[in-house]
């Protein structure tokens, strides 16, 4: 080992709690890549390869019903390379030990062989039978919800009559990855399954021998989509074809492609503030230490060590600091990566899904890193290589001040001569201070970012559950169904009130801008769930027009007074102009409603009920669900009750997480900034504190030199911060928008003072654990020297 | 001599590092009287300036006793050595120890407010002769006006006693003679204490009674019948 490596070292154990708080800082930042990336690559990947392995569809389409002799027709169209003909239906379950009715679809699959698209992975047990009744597949988060193995049975409500199913196997879908149920925000794997049948049982129990009611078809590689989707949809119509769509439409297939773009995000965001403060640390620190080394310099210099061999000395160190973050980041990014597919499973249903650990993506964040490190400390090097030896070996010109903070004359006393002097510190390296604020303040903003998200789902739930969403459930019938079925649902037990609905599917177009969605028509004066304005104070529905969503208005570029085209999905395609009469805020979904006789009349086909929504006497429940159970009529129900709280606690446990790790990252950065900060302020001053203390000023007078110099950065940080935070915030609230849901911008004054709260803590124990430095100040050593 | 501000008893100091005792003061017995300048004389390592660190409260003696007045430093808590500094000692040292963002005012200040009964600051510094550099920063002052600085600094708390370390050490003959007439005036004028260490010999001969140290003993103990003044002195 070289003499210059072994000062390497020495330097390194003398320096080590700088060294660490910077690796620290810097570690955040790979182990934020890997985590980012690596999720990002092993959903992706493992989206890819399922949906390629089990032939995930790439067209779909309902429609009420459909002869099979219509196969070689469908088959045959351009660009299709294979197609399966299926029978989709919704069922109501009756699990064993829960009171509350289940929602659940039911599939059909061939009687044999594999189905050409969206074939099922299957975990365990085998695939139900043709020759057997009753035989099922089901989902596995489903199965493993209700401890379902082979040979476990329900019930279910099967086209109005009860109907025992045994499960076979335990199978995944490429198209249930994400599986939610009708009307839940979340998905609750308790509530909501899918089952797989064979085609001739499924078909015998719906009646739909020899039909088909749902069509899904993969296409060649470079199938002209629009084409595929209008030659479907004029050959579906006849038969009540609701509208042909690509996977965008397709809920679990964009749920992960939002996962996947906040994924992209955050590596986008959150690693760059790391390594930027990291660089800046590097810089402070070598900066340091190169001055106090300058002696050192100039005499290796004068005896013949070439600028280049000490530029690599520096730059070593530099390194060895940057490989420190980078094991320690490689860890915990894997441990993080780890957690968070974990995570994932919760919410996602695949065969596997593994965290990759693929080795270019821990050199891509490596080499990213030891970049920033160099780049910051480049300046310093620089300085020190293209000094000449002759000067090196000189003292450095005394630093000079600026007489900022006198207060004009002598005698006009503002601060004392201690906080002048911090506060001529602070000014005489501007652009110190100034980093060393925004790096702080970096910490402040990262934890806005992650306590912002708990004001604004709290309002969100506030809004949408007890503002327009007011039901405990909602009922959907099979069918449309008379208006007099309301009745009956108001007559069921426990119902306190009872608000009839309908829901149509359509496409809604305006100039070239079309979406697919479903309006939903209102009672005159609704109770349960209400249209809110932009103010959030509830609206009446409008006698005609469409009142559109916020969203829905910013999509289809929609004013009030625009006349927008509706084309009914369930009536053959017809086309029907309607003018816009109100926009209305909404948070979730593309919601359109119109006033139920505004619908009938654009329907044309007199008033009909898709649903009821309901007010129930919760002591009654139980004799509700039960009569439910038996109803054949309700083809599902969603219990926003249960919703309510099923969204919250997941929300809620999401959010703890995302805190904790957001928190963490913090209190990281915090600690690197300030503590280095407060190091380097102790070693350019320990010569003047110690003076200080031979003057007989005490330990604590002698801290306040320090602690208010560490405390005006800190203090500057913090309206900085709460900036930079908020705009953060609004950028990820931005990010997340979608037709899925749309999170309202909420930051709460106390999230601010949580977040700085948090943060001058860190700084002050960071500046803490310096001061103790002053009380071990050897006054006699540092009278004898010069600086 | 029946009054001493200062005296010391059989004053040992040992500095032990690693299974090396190194023996600064090897028991030294010392009186100061009141106004008395004194001059402590010897080569580096003699122990004088430890000594020097006792009196003033920066370091605590192996065994002994240091009165000051009637109170015995030696039994001095860390906070009690600290209020005792700031209220009766004005140290100048070699190297100055000015606050390099603070101007000459403002150093002389940083002292004035925490005394009980300081002189103003501008007072201090016309007594160095530097009322004229008051609002300039040490960078931009010269070897000796620092040093005034530093001096001035120390008397504006009306110390009772002044321990200078060298305080010419670091100046050319001229500055240095300069800085000497500032102490002389102030022993003069204020009667403070004072004991200066020196390298110079020279120096000799303006103080009332000169101690020359050697391997931690006090070898030499000479009064001066006549004092020289600053300007004598030969560098």
């Amino acid at each position: 080992m070289s003499v210059l490596d072994r000062k390497l070292l020495r330097d390194l154990f003398r320096l080590w709690a700088q060294v660490l708080a910077i690796a620290l800082v810097m570690a955040c930042g790979v182990a934020t890549i890997i985590l980012a990336i690596g999720a990002y690559r092993s959903l992706e990947e493992t989206r890819s390869a399922f949906y390629d392995r089990y032939r995930f569809a790439t067209v779909f389409s309902g429609l009420t019903r459909a002869p099979l002799q219509m196969k070689n027709e469908l088959a045959s169209i351009s660009g299709v390379s294979g197609i399966e003909l299926r029978i989709v239906k919704p069922v109501l379950l009756d699990m064993p030990g829960m009171a509350e009715p289940a929602t659940g679809i039911a599939v059909s699959i061939p009687d044999h062989g594999e189905p050409a698209v969206n074939r099922l992975y299957l975990r365990s047990g085998r695939l139900p039978e043709p020759g057997r009744t009753g035989e099922i597949a089901v989902t596995e988060p489903f199965a493993l919800a209700h401890r379902m193995a082979a040979g476990s049975r329900f019930d279910a409500i099967m086209n109005g009559r009860k109907r025992t199913l045994v499960v076979t196997g335990i199978v995944l879908s490429p198209e249930y990855i994400y599986a939610i149920g009708p009307g839940d925000m979340i998905p609750d794997q308790r509530r909501f399954g899918v089952f797989f049948m064979p085609r001739t049982a499924l078909a015998g129990i719906f009646d739909m021998e020899g039909a088909f009611n749902d069509v899904a078809l993969r296409t060649h590689r470079n199938a002209d989509f629009s084409e595929i989707i209008d030659t479907l949809d004029a050959v579906l119509t006849p038969y009540g074809g609701t509208g042909a769509h690509d996977r965008t439409d397709q809920i679990s297939h964009t749920f992960l492609d939002e996962e996947l773009a906040q994924l992209r995000a955050m590596a986008a965001v959150i690693p760059p503030v790391f390594l930027f403060v990291s660089a800046f640390l590097v810089n402070m620190i070598l900066t340091r230490l190169i001055a106090l080394e300058r002696e050192q310099v100039g005499l290796m210099k004068a005896v013949g060590y070439g600028s280049a061999a000490i530029a690599w000395h520096y730059a070593k160190l530099t390194l060895v600091i940057a490989l420190i973050g980078i094991v320690i980041g490689s860890i915990a990014g894997d441990w993080l990566g780890r957690g968070m597919t974990r995570l994932y499973a919760q919410f996602y249903s695949f065969p596997f899904l593994i965290f990759r650990q693929s080795l270019d993506l821990y050199a891509i964040a490596a080499i990213v890193s030891a970049v920033a490190a160099l780049a910051g400390s480049m300046r310093a090097i620089w300085s020190i290589a293209s000094l000449p030896p002759a000067i090196a070996m000189q003292p450095p010109t005394p630093t000079r001040y600026r007489s900022f903070f006198s207060g004009g004359a002598h005698h006009l006393k503002i601060f004392s001569q201690l906080t002048i002097m911090a506060l001529r510190h602070l000014v005489r390296w501007p652009v110190r201070t100034l980093l060393t604020a925004f790096g702080t303040s970096l910490a402040v903003a990262l934890l806005i970012m992650a306590l912002f998200s708990f004001d604004s789902v709290a309002f969100m739930v506030d809004t949408v559950f007890f503002r327009t969403e007011r039901q405990d459930a909602t009922i959907a019938f099979a069918n449309e169904r008379s208006p007099r079925a309301l009745q009956s649902v108001a007559a069921m037990p426990g119902v306190l009130r009872a608000e009839g609905f309908r829901a149509t599917p359509v496409i809604l177009r305006y100039g070239h801008r079309e979406r697919r969605l479903t309006i939903s028509g209102m009672t005159e004066n609704p109770d349960l769930a209400r249209m809110l304005d932009k103010a959030l104070d509830p609206v009446e529905p409008a006698p005609v027009g469409l009142m559109i969503s916020e969203w829905v208005a910013k999509l289809l570029h929609l004013q009030v007074g625009d006349i927008a085209e509706v084309e009914l999905l369930e009536r053959a395609h017809r086309k029907v102009a309607v003018p816009v009469s109100a926009i209305v805020e909404s948070y979730i979904g593309l919601a359109v409603y119109m006033r139920a006789d505004a619908l009938d009349r654009v329907i044309g086909d007199g008033p009909r009920l898709s649903g009821v929504r309901v007010k129930v006497d919760s002591s009654r429940l139980d004799d509700l669900y039960k009569t439910i159970k038996e109803t054949p009529a309700v083809a599902a129900i969603a219990l926003q009750g249960l919703s309510r709280q099923r969204f919250r606690e997941t929300i809620e446990q999401n959010i703890t997480i995302m805190t904790s790790v957001y928190t963490a990252l913090a209190v990281i950065i915090t600690f690197g900034v300030v503590y280095n900060s407060a190091r380097i302020q102790f070693s350019e001053r320990a010569r003047e504190l110690a003076s200080l203390r031979v003057f007989g000023f005490t330990n604590g007078e002698v801290s306040s030199v320090l602690l208010i110099e560490l405390g005006a950065m800190v203090l500057l940080a913090q309206p900085l911060g709460w900036l930079l935070g908020y705009l953060l915030s609004w950028s990820v609230v931005r990010g997340f928008e979608s037709d899925l849901f749309r999170v309202p911008f909420v930051i709460n004054r106390s999230t601010f003072a949580i977040a700085s709260l948090i943060v001058v803590t860190v700084a002050a124990i960071s500046a803490l654990i310096v001061r103790r430095r002053i009380d071990r100040l050897d006054l006699v050593r540092v009278l004898k020297t010069r600086e | 001599m029946d009054n001493p501000i200062f005296s010391a008893h059989n004053l040992t100091k040992v500095y032990r590092s690693g299974e090396v005792e190194v023996f600064a003061l090897r028991g030294v017995d010392l009186d100061l009287e009141q106004g008395e300048m004194a001059v402590l004389l010897g080569p580096s390592g003699s122990g004088k300036s430890t000594l020097l660190n006792i009196m003033g409260g920066l370091d605590r003696a192996t065994s002994g006793t240091v009165h000051f007045r009637d109170q015995d430093l030696t039994a001095f808590s860390e906070r009690q050595l600290t209020r005792f500094r700031r209220d009766h000692i004005g140290f100048v040292f070699q190297f100055y120890n000015l606050i390099p963002s603070l101007t000459a005012w403002e150093n002389v200040a940083l002292v004035t407010e925490i005394s009980p009964n300081p002189m103003a600051p501008e007072e201090a510094l016309e007594m160095v002769g530097l009322n004229e550099r008051m609002t300039h920063f040490p960078a931009q002052l010269s070897g000796g006006e620092q040093q005034r600085v530093a001096i001035a600094r120390a008397i504006a708390k009306r110390p009772e006693v002044m321990l200078c370390d060298e305080p010419t050490g670091a100046l050319d003959s001229k500055t240095g003679i300069i800085v000497l007439e500032a102490l002389w005036r102030i022993n003069e004028e204020l009667k403070t204490t004072m004991a200066i260490i020196t390298h110079n010999a020279g120096i000799r001969d303006i103080a009332h009674r000169v101690f020359t140290f050697r391997d931690g003993r006090i070898a030499d103990a000479m009064v001066n019948e006549k004092r020289a003044q600053p300007a004598e002195v030969s560098w």
